[in-house]
């Protein structure tokens, strides 16, 4: 601690950022690509947005009214592709970013220019993502998840565009995995045992493996759709003596751990929060380490699990039934060790906390319906209906994105100095958290109903729940400009936090000072320092 | 948070009331297949226990969240480990999962494995309208989406079944065990009638294969359930399940037609006859992409409006409607007559000056 003040000082001779706006484009600080990230995020979050919002804008009555087919499967398309690749997934590595050097107690990231690098890929990834809606044909309409020959033979022009694109944010995500990967193993305080990290360094160290497994499996799928179709291959193609459904093993395979690498980290956000707030450790600390880790393991065996009516044989759906069933068993446990973490405790309902612990709820709903996908003989009459879109939804926005919003109040007051205003936090969460249940809670009525997904007008018996919804996800989108208004004003006006803003919160972030230093610990936490706070104690 | 319990509440009570479920069409159907009841009772069977879960789990959490706040004065314990309650709850799940696995994994094989089929029937999914063909009976169709339902898109006023009704209904005999063949000719497809839980995808180069014994004579609708590209919405499925007698009564039918469409194609038809008729084959088939004005959609689907193909050598038009060509679909699946009428309707209509093209020129150029 004492070293703090003589760490700013240093700074405002040699290591302060650089004047202007050319400080961004050539930091190497991992608070500023953190900062960049997250900026990033929220943007494409906001453009991702903006196409779900036409989407049930034309879902709102039956008919079309708004758009032709093919444009709507182009917002779907995009929705999905921008929101996991633009918005969870650099939201999560800028929160990486951001808390892991100060979590383990370093100065910087392990390889702070290609930290530079692997931001600086995205944006223009994205922009040649969304360059296809300007060309002719259109942007890819064939889903975010591409399957051949629809995104082969019979897709426009632009698809080589969107290849590109996704080998770009590839090169991205490894390169920011390996770069978590080394510094939290590498740049951990020397008295820091593994079993010493905090659950969100825990989580994002094997996010990371996760994701240098998957990313070149997908790397490996687009170029396969490259080859096709342009240079005479038959990878996914039959009268080539190819297989369209090899197409849809190699995209799961990536698929299944790119689902868990858009939570894992989640998980470790919430177990921060809960233990906060209910003023008591986290319960099972090794327990949710191990049952991570587990969970990690089976997203590479459960692949198949979003197949199964590709013609599969009955052996193989056993297999995958029971795999997927399983993966019931580490998740519980973690959901059982957040429950036991506030039981007992004595708690107080700020912000961060409202939205960890409806995290638990509505990402358990999600959880539940994840259950009854997995059970193939029921799955013949969820695959591919409105309950499948409910499910992942419930996963991604009140899992994923709930911790993501979660992480942001928690740890704003650490990376602006300010405290946002509560009042507002407050009205915030509940009206995101009512209108994200009027918006994906019917779906899973208008699923079992029978209405498939992707569809841009449906049968009149499905009219009243896709009105119900479409006015929930027009509530929902709005409440993103009242989160931005939040932010903005605790950068601008927020009252000055002190260093540890939340009692009894744990972790060698909030030895620092509020704001954070420009360089998070020129020197390293002793054993009592990080003992004192460590999640298990 | 008292919110979130009412609006829990509510749910579960509107769960649990059976006829909010019938009337709203809030849950899945039970069918009339011998394996969609199973289904059913596997379905609500799993729904039960992950509601008994969650009554035990967020009860805990509520309890916890009403009781165990610091405005209320609680001073938080200090406990955080515990290998016998990990044991615990690492153990309860697993056993509940075995017993939900055991009745899953007995459905599925039942759902999944036939022995001898009475009739087969073969279905190809085609951008976006399906072909059935029975093979036994020697006769087979298409099935587009009905033109009452393509012409309400655009108004206000839907007519009864919107998007859920097609030109001509696939026939099935009740108590019959029919073996689906399911292919595609174009993208994979999904072949799904949720009330004979038959949902299974239609792979291009590949044929899969799924059953059917339906219990109740009716008519019951179902829609493709895979993304295959603009129309996938627009391509449902409608089946009459009718007594033995009046399946083999319909069969009979269908054979007399077909004779009768393969003695019309040795004729010579008068333009306006191939006009006529061209013009219905076209909008149920080709306006979907080419427009019902025949512009197309510049970039995506070439105008018909013209066009070096429909106004220039009729040779070239017959390979490639019959053949096919990228994205363009082959049509060979139609009659000579009726091809020779589409291709003639698009070489005439939206101001086009290409020549009429007979059936025998059809018969010539496959």
């Amino acid at each position: 601690m004492s070293t703090i003040p003589a760490v700013a000082a240093h700074d405002d001779h040699h290591h302060g950022p650089e004047k202007g706006l050319l400080r961004w484009v050539k930091t190497t600080n991992h608070k500023d690509i953190g900062t960049l990230y997250l900026w990033f995020a929220f943007s494409m979050l906001l453009l991702g947005g903006a196409f779900a919002m036409g989407i049930r804008a034309e879902l709102l009555h039956p008919g079309l009214q708004l758009m032709e087919p093919q444009f709507f499967n182009q917002l779907t398309t995009m929705h999905g592709l921008i929101m996991v690749f633009g918005a969870i997934m650099p939201a999560f590595v800028g929160l990486a970013n951001w808390l892991i050097p100060m979590m383990v107690g370093a100065p910087d990231m392990a390889l702070p220019r290609m930290n530079n690098w692997s931001f600086w890929i995205l944006p223009f990834a994205g922009a040649i993502l969304l360059s296809t809606f300007f060309m002719e044909g259109g942007a890819p309409a064939f889903g975010w998840t591409f399957y051949a020959p629809l995104s082969t033979s019979f897709a426009p022009d632009s698809t080589d565009f969107f290849i590109f694109a996704i080998h770009l944010l590839g090169f991205s995500s490894i390169m920011g995995a390996i770069n978590i990967i080394a510094t939290v193993l590498n740049m951990k305080a020397p008295e820091m045992r593994l079993m010493d990290m905090p659950l969100f360094v825990w989580t994002w160290l094997i996010t990371s493996f996760l994701l240098i497994g998957a990313m070149p499996i997908l790397a490996g799928a687009v170029t396969m759709m490259l080859t096709d179709r342009n240079f005479g291959t038959a990878f996914f193609d039959a009268t080539g003596g190819g297989d369209p459904v090899m197409f849809q093993h190699i995209f799961w395979f990536f698929g299944h751990p790119e689902v868990y690498i858009m939570i894992l980290p989640a998980f470790g956000v919430i177990s921060h929060i809960l233990p906060t707030f209910a003023r008591k450790p986290l319960f099972g600390y090794s327990s949710m380490v191990y049952a991570t880790a587990s969970i990690a393991f089976l997203s590479y065996i459960v692949w198949a699990h979003h197949m199964f009516l590709t013609g599969m044989p009955v052996a193989g759906e056993l297999y995958f039934m029971y795999a997927t069933m399983l993966i019931a068993v580490p998740t519980g446990v973690k959901v059982f060790n957040w429950v036991a973490t506030i039981w007992q405790g004595s708690m107080t309902f700020e912000t961060p906390m409202l939205w960890a612990l409806s995290f638990v709820i509505l990402f358990t709903i999600g959880g539940f319906s994840g259950l009854m996908l997995g059970i193939v003989p029921a799955d013949i009459q969820y695959h591919d209906t409105y309950f499948v879109v409910a499910h992942f939804h419930y996963v991604l926005v009140t899992g994923a994105l709930w911790g993501i919003i979660a992480a942001v109040f928690y740890w704003l007051p650490k990376w602006t100095g300010r405290m946002y205003n509560e009042t507002l936090g407050k009205v915030h969460f509940w009206w995101a958290m009512i209108s994200v249940n009027v918006l994906f809670f019917p779906q899973h009525f208008l699923g079992l109903a029978g209405m498939p997904r992707r569809i841009p007008d449906y049968s009149l018996q499905f009219a009243d729940f896709n009105y119900i919804s479409s006015i929930g996800a027009f509530a929902f989108g709005l409440s993103f400009v009242l989160f931005a208004y939040i932010v903005v004003d605790c950068i601008r006006n927020g009252k000055p936090a002190d260093a540890r803003p939340w009692y009894s919160a744990k972790g060698l972030e909030w030895t620092l000072p509020s704001p954070a230093p420009y360089h998070s610990f020129n020197t390293p936490p002793t054993r009592a320092d990080i003992l004192a706070e460590s999640q298990h104690s | 948070m008292k919110q979130l319990l009412t609006l829990t509440g509510a749910i579960a009570a509107l769960m649990s009331s059976r006829a909010a479920i019938a009337e709203y069409g809030l849950n899945m159907t039970k069918g009339v297949s011998t394996i969609s009841g199973d289904i059913y009772s596997l379905h609500m069977m799993v729904f039960w226990v992950c509601f008994a879960i969650g009554v035990v789990v967020f009860g805990a959490m509520f309890y916890s969240i009403i009781n165990h706040r610091k405005s209320k004065g609680v001073k938080a314990a200090h406990f955080h480990e515990s290998t016998t309650v990990e044991f615990i709850w690492t153990g309860i799940p697993i056993l509940i999962l075995i017993a939900m696995a055991i009745p899953a994994s007995k459905v599925l094989i039942d759902a999944e494995v036939l022995d001898k089929a009475d009739m087969t029937v073969k279905i190809t999914g085609h951008q976006w309208k399906w072909q059935y063909d029975y093979p036994e009976e020697g006769i087979g169709f298409m099935s587009n989406l009905a033109q009452s339902s393509r012409e309400a898109i655009t108004l206000d006023d839907k007519p009864e079944n919107y998007l859920l009704e097609v030109d001509k209904h696939l026939v099935l005999p009740v108590d019959t065990k029919v073996r689906f063949l399911i292919t595609s000719n174009d993208v994979i497809h999904n072949w799904w009638v949720p009330a004979f839980a038959v949902k299974q995808d239609a792979n291009p180069g590949f044929i899969n294969d799924a059953w059917a014994e339906i219990t109740e004579e009716g008519t019951y609708r179902g829609q493709c359930a895979e993304l295959c590209g603009k129309d996938h919405g627009f391509m449902p499925i409608v089946v009459d399940v009718v007594s033995k007698d009046a399946f083999a009564t319909w069969v009979t039918e269908q054979q007399a037609e077909k004779a009768a469409a393969a003695a019309s194609a040795t004729k010579t038809w008068s333009e306006g006859e191939l006009f006529a008729n061209g013009e219905t084959i076209y909008n149920a088939n080709c306006s979907g992409c080419h427009q019902k004005d025949g512009l197309g959609i510049p970039g995506a689907f070439p105008a018909m409006k013209g066009s070096e193909i429909t106004n220039g050598p009729a040779a070239d038009h017959l390979n490639i409607v019959i053949n096919g060509k990228g994205g363009m679909p082959a049509f060979k699946m139609l009659g000579d007559a009726d091809l020779a009428s589409v291709i003639t309707y698009e070489r005439k209509a939206f101001g086009n000056n290409g020549s009429v093209v007979q059936p025998s020129d059809v018969t010539s150029a496959r």
